[in-house]
């Protein structure tokens, strides 16, 4: 194209109205941002289900004064469950790590001017806004949002609001929601793993990559096979719910006294098509977050990764064997039970990349030079949280000892840990890291180590009472104590919890707080606040369009050249030349 | 970068962990909140199982966590210069080859308290009993002194005509069925349960066995246990099924033999 | 005042900001790599892919439900029209090649020419599908009737709507062709995605079959 017509382009660009150029942007940057803000409004609410949740499991008759009949009922209670796990799934830790945070920094980590295909992505982000309202939707509807988890297994969602209130419209609008949630993924995972394997800039090889593109490679690898294969089993269910067909329903079904005529359907099959997708859905949530925390510890010990190659190995492991441990959520399904110690061998055997990387992490620390910032310590605590969550995660492979453990607040507990609490401690690092880049200024460092301290000591007390609760036998996704009598003595575990919810919930606050306050009056940031080496920080920030001011970069080195000997500075980042290295390359940018 | 003395920071971290661990630690090792004491063999090896992967995974939670810990404190920035090590060779196969062992060896392991409950079946002379379930209730059956349960028809299934199960009246087999609101068995007799739903998937799960299965409409599962241990425990159902979930659960009661014939005569009676 | 940082964003022009470069990469002197035509390709590869595991886990699903004990698997005999069908997919991907061809030996007449007659087969081919619903109607199968012809129906119509697709995707890149792409990378990934669907019918074919 001449150099006139760009000429023509870029003025015709800066005379775009605000709709063309916040609103409806092809560029990655603002889609990311869109993506983020998007998981920011779905944690809220899902913060919100949960809050309302622990108030109900510890005070059932109190009175609600925005409920109609002042008392929250049995499948109320569900529906707040069922929403609360499927928006905090799909709508923050499938968005924000990925969508979100991947959207805007890939391109820049590798030295792209965008994303390879700027128009699909824009598409993507619509679709998941069009997803949420979809799902949020549920909640207006007569009988309200669907009441069978955010695992909707059939039979319970695929006969319509006999088998419960919820069931009816607002089951259908949940599969939409899911339905387009998953053509959006998909689009989205075309567009990274295109962009990664295509478009890396000179010298960035595969060994060169930054731990957070390996990531997000991977993770996009498993989005793009996982939704596949749970658009097709919502399809089915859609048709067993609207079109009288039986993939999933048995046949002499008797609900509530009516015989159903279906014929000889299996509830195992849904079981196995969501597993097969909602396992892989969990690498998908937390692995972006392990390159977050690999990259973060790096630059605040002031060393390289350890085991750099490893961990970029065990990131594919993860990836990989994600797709054959399926069936540890259907030990007591039915199954068969040889298959159950199949799946069981293969679900320890993830705990051994896991362990390597935790090990890793551990070893970039030891003869480091800590800097405890506030993206240091959320990284520092996904550590934490991720031996906990994933350490108990051994007591669930087994089946024998998931016989007593299963469908209990053991496992409740365990999830939460792993992916409400390490997936968001990863997001929230990432936040911290990234928000001087993304937004041009700094956010107040003594309100993040405070967000941090509450939140930290805040979600151990939520989550770690809980292993104990469901060990005694307390039973998950239920509305509250007063069925089995042994379970009133869990209450008082259920009082703490309760307790430590709510205060942690206010000290996100903090955080809402520091971080619109710093978007609009914070310290102005520099380009390389963290004295960095990957690509991301070689640009303004936040980086103009095109990423690069038209000098793209090229790439001499690794992406954790920290603490080199014999080097002037105690960085080299990426794209200096060895020529350059002596004079350090551009000015120097101070932290504090 | 300006010097900043972490030495607050890196403390106070580590004095979390510390005390996460410290905490964690006593909760576990003085039992307060303990499941209830097994009643079969079976659970016995369950709990043999769950205890060795408590010793497993607690030895490595206690020396991560510690680990971590003493990395953020020893290590925080005092002014020194990092290290630039960029992995080590050695130790990654060492700590890999130990965590393979100990991860892989517990799963191996773990499968003797599987195959104990799950990959034998029951005892030839196991009574059967069948669990239905439906939203909300468990139903329990006998087979009755013929010792061979009736014919069922989902078609007939009327609960207020007193046919909960729908058990077809022209099968002379089903005349002396026997149903029951709880499930009563003799102690220290292998017991086989045929569980089945009607409506949804629910589960049956009895803390004391450490036994649980869900009940999956469509399909007849088998599980097998002994108990050995008279008392009442209680059932729940564990797979969310509706909006009375919560409040589904029953009673199990292991009788002396002959407390479990008298209660036999005394369901006939009232069928 | 100072202008927010997310409008910093887009202020300035960095000259040579996404999008300005053609279809060959790169403008003069700016550096900007633009996107590469081998990325077309690449989303191309990835999203058969994703296609593929789709119709794999509907695969999957129609083995598990074939193969229970007891069912009440009736297998539906498909009619015979998929044959032809068939057929003339086949040869929508013959004609497709041969337009590629004429392009490469760049006769671009000839190339439009075998380009539309692919269009009109993949046409036909839907035509007959759907005659084929029509004849299964008569016979009384329908989507509901029995696990065999929802299966079906469902391969049918996943297959169907692809095909439709594809046939959009042929006409745009015959009458309004995309900017970015080469015509030689648009005709490329059109044809992988069609000769991928070919493919991919024949199979499904197979199998109705070998469930008969």
């Amino acid at each position: 194209m001449s150099s006139d017509s760009r000429i023509a382009h870029a003025a015709e660009d800066m005379q775009a109205g605000f709709l063309r150029r916040y609103v409806f942007s092809t560029d990655h940057k603002i889609i990311g941002l869109q993506y983020f803000f998007l998981a920011i409004a779905a944690v809220t609410i899902g913060t919100v289900l949960s809050l309302l949740m622990r108030f109900h499991l510890v005070w059932p008759s109190a009175h609600l004064p925005f409920i109609a009949g002042g008392i929250m009922t049995p499948e109320q209670y569900l529906a707040l469950m069922t929403m609360h796990g499927t928006i905090m799934v799909f709508f923050v830790l499938t968005t924000a790590p990925q969508s979100a945070f991947g959207n805007y920094f890939l391109p820049l980590q590798i030295g792209a001017p965008d994303m390879a295909f700027p128009r699909l992505n824009m598409l993507s982000f619509w679709l998941t806004l069009l997803a949420f309202l979809v799902m949020l939707s549920a909640f207006l509807v007569p009988g309200g949002a669907p009441i069978s988890g955010w695992t909707a297994y059939p039979p319970l969602s695929g006969l319509g609001d006999i088998t419960g209130p919820g069931e009816g419209m607002g089951q259908s609008l949940w599969v939409a929601s899911v339905l387009i949630f998953c053509v959006a993924s998909l689009l989205g995972s075309i567009n990274f793993i295109s962009t990664t394997i295509d478009m890396r800039a000179p010298g960035m090889t595969l060994t060169r990559m930054p731990l957070t593109v390996w990531a997000w490679l991977v993770t996009a690898i498993l989005s793009l096979l996982a939704f596949a294969v749970l658009f097709a089993g919502g399809i089915l269910l859609v048709l067993d719910r609207v079109a009288a067909t039986s993939f999933f329903l048995p046949a002499g079904l008797v609900v509530s006294g009516e015989f159903q005529t279906h014929g000889g359907g299996s509830p195992l099959l849904w079981q196995h098509l969501f597993w097969f997708f909602g396992h892989p859905e969990v690498y998908i949530a937390i692995l972006p977050g392990m390159g977050v925390v690999s990259h973060i510890l790096a630059n605040f010990s002031r060393k390289p990764v350890f085991g750099y190659r490893a961990m970029a190995f065990a990131i594919c492991a993860i990836g990989f064997l994600g797709f054959l441990v399926w069936g540890h959520h259907m030990f007591v399904s039915g199954m068969n039970p040889y298959s159950s110690l199949t799946f069981s061998l293969l679900t320890v055997s993830i705990g051994v990349p896991s362990a390597v990387k935790t090990f890793n992490w551990l070893g970039t620390l030891c003869g480091g030079k800590l800097q405890f910032q506030s993206p240091m310590l959320f990284a520092v605590g996904f550590v934490s949280f991720f031996v906990t969550g994933g350490l108990s995660g051994i007591f669930l492979a087994q089946p024998a000892v998931d016989t007593e453990l299963h469908a209990t607040y053991y496992v409740v507990a365990h999830f939460h840990i792993v992916m409400g609490v390490a997936a968001i401690f990863g997001i929230l690092a990432a936040t911290y890291y990234w928000f001087p880049k993304m937004f041009g200024r700094r956010m107040s460092e003594s309100l993040g180590k405070l967000h941090f301290w509450l939140t930290f000591v805040g979600v151990y007390c939520v989550f770690m009472p809980m292993h104990f609760v469901g060990i005694a036998g307390g039973i998950r996704r239920y509305a509250d104590s007063t069925g089995a009598t042994y379970l009133a003595a869990l209450q008082p575990l259920h009082r703490f919890m309760t307790i430590a919810a709510f205060i942690t919930a206010a000290a996100q606050l903090i955080f809402f707080y520091n971080f619109f306050r710093s978007i609009k009056s914070g310290e102005r940031a520099v380009e390389n606040p963290w004295d960095a080496t990957t690509l991301e920080w070689t640009t303004a920030s936040p980086p103009l369009a095109g990423n690069f001011a038209g000098r793209f970069p090229s790439v001499y080195r690794g992406p954790y050249e920290y603490s080199v000997p014999g080097a002037a500075q105690d960085f080299l980042p990426q794209h200096l030349p060895p020529e350059e290295l002596a004079s350090g390359g551009k000015e120097r940018s101070h932290a504090s | 970068m300006h010097l900043r003395g972490y030495a607050s920071v890196a403390l106070l971290l580590a004095l979390l962990l510390t005390i996460l661990v410290a905490a964690t630690v006593y909760v576990f090792g003085a039992h307060l909140y303990p499941a209830p004491p097994p009643i079969s063999q079976d659970a016995v090896q369950v709990d043999h199982q769950y205890n060795l992967t408590l010793y497993v995974t607690g030895a490595a939670f206690v020396l991560a966590q510690l680990g971590l810990a003493w990395a953020v404190f020893r290590f925080r920035d005092r002014g020194q210069k990092a290290s630039h090590i960029r992995g080590n060779v050695a130790l990654e196969i060492l700590w890999t080859s130990v965590t393979v062992i100990a991860f892989v060896g517990l799963g191996i392991l773990g499968r003797n308290a599987w195959a104990g409950a799950r990959l034998t079946p029951a005892a030839p002379d196991a009574i059967q009993i069948e669990v239905t379930t439906n939203q909300f209730v468990y139903t329990f059956r006998y087979a009755g002194p013929d010792g061979k349960f009736g014919r069922l028809d989902p078609a007939l299934v009327s609960a207020p005509t007193g046919n909960p199960l729908g058990i077809d009246p022209n099968d002379p087999a089903g005349q002396d069925d026997i149903l029951a609101a709880e499930l009563t068995v003799p102690v220290n007799r292998p017991i086989e349960l045929l569980i089945r739903s009607q409506d949804v998937v629910h589960n049956f799960f009895v803390r004391e066995l450490r036994l649980q299965q869900d009940a999956v409409p469509g399909m007849v599962i088998p599980v097998h246990f002994s108990a050995d241990r008279i008392g009442t425990y209680e059932i729940v159902c564990t797979q969310l099924c509706g909006l009375g979930h919560y409040k589904m659960h029953g009673l199990l009661h292991v009788d002396s033999q002959s407390d479990y014939e008298a209660f036999l005569k005394r369901q006939a009676l009232d069928q | 005042m100072q202008a927010s940082p997310v409008t910093e964003l887009l202020e300035r022009d960095g000259g040579g900001g996404f999008g300005q470069s053609g279809p060959l990469g790169g403008g003069e002197g700016s550096g900007n790599p633009g996107v590469p035509q081998r990325a077309y390709v690449t989303g191309m590869i990835l999203a058969l892919g994703g296609i593929l595991m789709f119709f794999m886990a509907l695969v999957s699903a129609w083995v598990v439900r074939k193969g229970f004990p007891n069912s009440d698997w009736q297998p539906i005999t498909p009619p015979r029209i998929l044959w032809l069908n068939s057929l003339i997919l086949i040869v929508s991907s013959v004609t497709l090649s041969r337009s590629r061809r004429c392009l490469v030996a760049r006769r671009d007449e000839q190339s439009r020419h075998w380009w539309g007659i692919t269009t009109i087969l993949g046409v036909f081919f839907l035509a007959g599908q759907l005659l084929a619903w029509r004849q299964l109607a008569v016979a009384g199968l329908f989507l509901a009737t029995n696990p065999s012809s929802s299966f079906f129906y469902v391969f049918t119509s996943a297959h169907g709507l692809h095909i439709l697709g594809g046939i959009a995707a042929l006409l745009v890149v015959a009458v309004r062709p995309p900017q970015r792409l080469t015509r030689q990378t648009a005709t490329t990934v059109v044809a992988m995605y069609w000769h991928f669907l070919c493919v991919l019918w024949l199979g499904i074919f197979a199998l109705l079959w070998l469930g008969k």
